[in-house]
């Protein structure tokens, strides 16, 4: 399934004094099976682009197509497309309302009127790919929870709709370091396993270096840069050009480098990094 | 983005009536709006015309904006016209149908509509020249000599003043909410008046614990800043009265009295 | 005059009572103490107690067991609890929940307006105050229309307007981008050597401590590890499993160490590893 992004400008407040040109001419594709990260500064336009993904906001102009269905189209289809994209916001346990998690899980599937049988089995699916106990929850208020269980329990709300794909914005923010690596290590298990495109907006350069395989960079409204990770992090220049940077460990491999040491500094995680370093220093001792 | 709107449509500008006090502004609405109910005649709805449009000229506002001021009130002034227009008995000049048009009836409806005109035009030329904090200023110092006999001037101020800063976030904030839900296949706007209020649950209740947290963080916040109330509180922008303001309530106080005593003196007479 | 700005002596804070549901033991027997101009970095995971701990420090809350002082003054003490919280300012984590008024300048005088300062003292203090975090440009600014960081950088202000001794900040970064967390560590870092606040800086970011005189550590209500940066830093196996994190070389260095190599284990900055390697 493809998300076809053509031309796609948005403009808030229109014809007011206070116009401001979020989304300039964006030209994407989103292809099945990718894992993106989607990076830039507040106010490059990423929140804005992404609701547009799932017919939240409406283009001033240009056209986003999901799997065929014109976002600006036929309302009937506005439905479908929500549930074939699911966009997880920011704080996403500030939108909690029900009595019991069960109920609020299943907000989404009864809003996609599938029947009971189904709406149960969704829940307690969604329940498990983010690692909450469907029997000891499933009938407790989601307000009882701590911060990092309620954020799951509004992930598996969007995840009950059975999405093909996930869109998350800046999941991890507020979490302490382990409810982080929680939600990401889930990240990566529903990418593996369940085959899930899954965008993440994220400030994290590091993060974003351990998960995806494709970076878009926005920037004042326009796609920046758009390539493979690896790639991407390999212009340190242009990044920081654009106010951002690279992982703390792929900026040491490269300073290492021009010091003289002969190694690959095109590493984005640690472990590449104490890998490429022993070889490097091992042979060096050797000499 | 919502957040963009300025709330109570304040017109901002560098003018003498801008500069005015904001409890000689609120003194001088008030006798605007008490002198409006004195009037039984239309000529000396001429008179708070000119008073109109001379503060209007004064302030700098354009025409429009005190004109838009009047649309979300559009609705009770043509129902108080057609009331009184159909409601009023005396001679009859057309019949529509089960419904008369009396000349009695004209007059009325065209007096109401014209009083209801100008009493939102004086109170928005009072938020379009008074900032909200101005304003809440001007109300807390009006009301603390009534502190004596139990209006909690203070606090009153203190609310008005957390809510006109809150509302632009919490607007942010319902939005926020509201697509999320949408995101998960919740709609807003289809069905019946019942089923609209049903699906208004998924962004209230949010909306209201949301709300009660952020009243306790911000109350927490107060505390740790020594906030105990309005006892001993100092300001660091004092009302003060100057020239202009004194001159300001002389001649309005003198033009108000006049208007209302056209009530009991016919001034054409005199004149 | 003693050099001590807050003294915790076996401190303890129970929520809710015994026996019930919902009792937990959020501060378990704490003893610690904060120098005068000393910048202290209290880290710990969601849960670990460390902003139960901030709060009892400037008397938001008070101790089920032990003593906490102020500059020497108990926070028991009731009818003295203002003068504390007039020595020990406190920012909190949500920029939004800490700004009362609709303008920028009216915010950050609310502190002083509290304590009946005279009105032109308190203009004079709005100023400085504004100057300090860089935000004068902004001083008839809306709030609202403000960033995460820039909001920061106000409550801020509003707590130097109240001349404080000390600054107490739970989590100030937590909901801010990094160009925000930027702002108020440098903020912090020009308080604490300019101004020469006592400056007690609560996080789960360990980026963020690296620049402290002081680290300290909590875990179920306890202080667990305590030193310099470089001493904690060191210690990366219980640092992780503290469910805290480490910066990239840091843990770069600690594999390497690992694996035989000689590398020292206080590198925390890319720059420290190019010259140690």
């Amino acid at each position: 399934m493809i998300i076809k992004i053509e031309g796609l400008s948005y403009i808030y407040n229109q014809n007011t004094p206070f116009e401001m040109k979020a989304l300039d001419n964006v030209n994407l594709v989103i292809n099945e099976g990718e894992f993106i990260g989607l990076i830039g500064h507040t106010g490059s336009g990423k929140s804005t682009l992404v609701q547009h993904l799932n017919g939240l906001i409406k283009p001033t102009s240009g056209k986003v197509i999901v799997d065929g269905m014109d976002t600006s189209g036929d309302k009937k289809d506005l439905l479908k497309i929500r549930q074939k994209v699911g966009l997880v916001f920011q704080y996403p346990e500030h939108q909690l309302f029900e009595e019991t998690i069960y109920k609020d899980i299943a907000f989404g599937p009864i809003n996609l009127g599938l029947k009971e049988e189904e709406v149960n089995q969704r829940v307690k699916k969604a329940m498990e790919s983010v690692g909450l106990s469907y029997e000891k929850l499933k009938d407790r208020s989601p307000f009882e929870l701590s911060g990092g269980q309620k954020r799951r329990v509004a992930i598996a709300g969007v995840l009950a709709m059975n999405p093909k794909v996930l869109v998350l914005d800046e999941p991890t923010a507020g979490l302490d370091p382990r409810g982080r690596d929680e939600i990401l290590g889930r990240l990566k298990k529903l990418y593996e396993e369940e085959n899930m495109t899954i965008i993440l907006v994220s400030h994290s350069m590091e993060e974003i270096a351990m998960l995806v395989n494709r970076i878009i960079v926005m920037h004042k409204g326009k796609v920046a840069m758009d390539g493979k990770t690896r790639d991407i992090f390999k212009e340190q220049s242009k990044l920081e050009e654009l106010g951002l940077g690279i992982p703390q460990i792929t900026q040491f491999m490269r300073e290492y480098r021009m010091k003289g040491n002969q190694v690959d500094d095109t590493v984005i995680t640690v472990e590449e990094a104490k890998n490429e370093l022993i070889k490097y220093l091992r042979r060096k001792g050797n000499d | 983005m919502i957040k963009n709107i300025t709330i109570g449509q304040y017109f901002p500008a560098d003018t003498m009536i801008h500069r005015l006090d904001p409890r000689i502004k609120i003194i001088i609405v008030f006798m605007f709006i008490v002198s409006l109910f004195f009037i039984t005649s239309f000529y000396p709805y001429l008179l708070i015309l000119a008073f109109i449009m001379l503060t209007i000229k004064l302030a700098k506002i354009p025409v429009r904006y005190v004109l838009k001021g009047l649309k979300p009130l559009m609705f009770i002034i043509v129902i108080t016209f057609l009331i009184n227009i159909f409601m009023t008995k005396g001679e009859v000049i057309l019949e529509i149908g089960p419904l008369n048009i009396t000349k009695e009836g004209i007059r009325q409806a065209v007096f109401m509509a014209l009083r209801l005109i100008f009493l939102v035009i004086g109170t928005s030329l009072l938020t379009l020249t008074t900032s909200p904090i101005s304003l809440t200023d001007g109300i807390e110092k009006l009301l603390t000599p009534l502190k004596k006999v139990g209006v909690p001037a203070h606090e009153l101020a203190m609310m008005m003043t957390i809510a006109l800063r809150f509302i632009p976030t919490l607007l942010e904030e319902t939005d926020k909410i509201m697509k999320a839900q949408m995101a998960r296949g919740a709609d807003f706007e289809s069905g019946n008046i019942i089923n609209r209020a049903k699906n208004l649950v998924p962004l209230l209740v949010p909306l209201f614990i949301n709300a009660f947290r952020r009243a306790d963080e911000l109350a927490t916040a107060m505390e740790a800043r020594c906030y105990r109330g309005g006892d001993n509180r100092t300001r660091m922008n004092e009302l003060k009265l100057n020239r202009n303001d004194i001159l300001a309530i002389s001649i309005s106080t003198i033009f108000f009295v006049s208007i209302i005593l056209t009530r009991y003196i016919d001034i054409r007479g005199i004149l | 005059m003693s050099d001590e700005m807050i003294r915790i002596e076996d401190v303890t804070y129970e929520y809710g009572s015994q026996g019930e549901g919902n009792y937990q033991v959020a501060v378990n027997n704490v003893t610690m103490k904060v120098n005068k101009g000393e910048y202290l970095v209290i880290l710990g995971h969601n849960g670990s107690g460390k902003s139960t701990l901030a709060k009892l420090m400037n008397g938001l809350l008070i101790p089920t067991k032990g003593d906490v002082f102020v500059n020497g003054i108990n926070t028991k003490d009731e009818d003295r609890i203002w003068d504390i919280r007039k020595t020990a300012g406190m920012v909190f984590q949500n920029p939004d929940n800490q700004i009362v008024a609709t303008i920028v300048e009216e915010d950050v005088a609310f502190g002083p307006e509290n304590l009946g300062v005279p009105s032109e003292e308190i203009r004079k203090r709005v100023d400085r105050a504004l100057e300090i975090v860089e935000m004068s440009e902004y001083k008839r600014h809306a709030p609202h229309l403000l960033s995460g960081g820039q909001k920061q950088r106000v409550a801020i202000a509003g707590i130097l307007a109240m001349n404080p001794e000390c600054i107490i900040l739970d989590e100030p970064t937590a909901m801010l981008d990094p160009v925000g967390r930027k702002e108020i560590i440098s903020t912090l870092r020009k308080l604490n050597s300019k101004e020469k606040k006592t400056i007690i800086h609560i996080t789960h970011h360990m980026d963020e401590a690296v620049e402290a005189d002081r680290i300290i550590v909590m875990e179920k209500g306890r202080i667990v590890m305590e030193g310099t940066p470089k001493d904690i830093f060191c210690q990366v196996d219980k640092v992780k499993e503290l469910g805290l994190d480490v910066p990239q070389v840091t843990e770069l260095a600690y594999e390497l160490r690992k694996e035989g190599f000689r590398v020292p284990c206080d590198v925390l900055t890319v720059e420290e590893m190019v010259n140690v390697l």
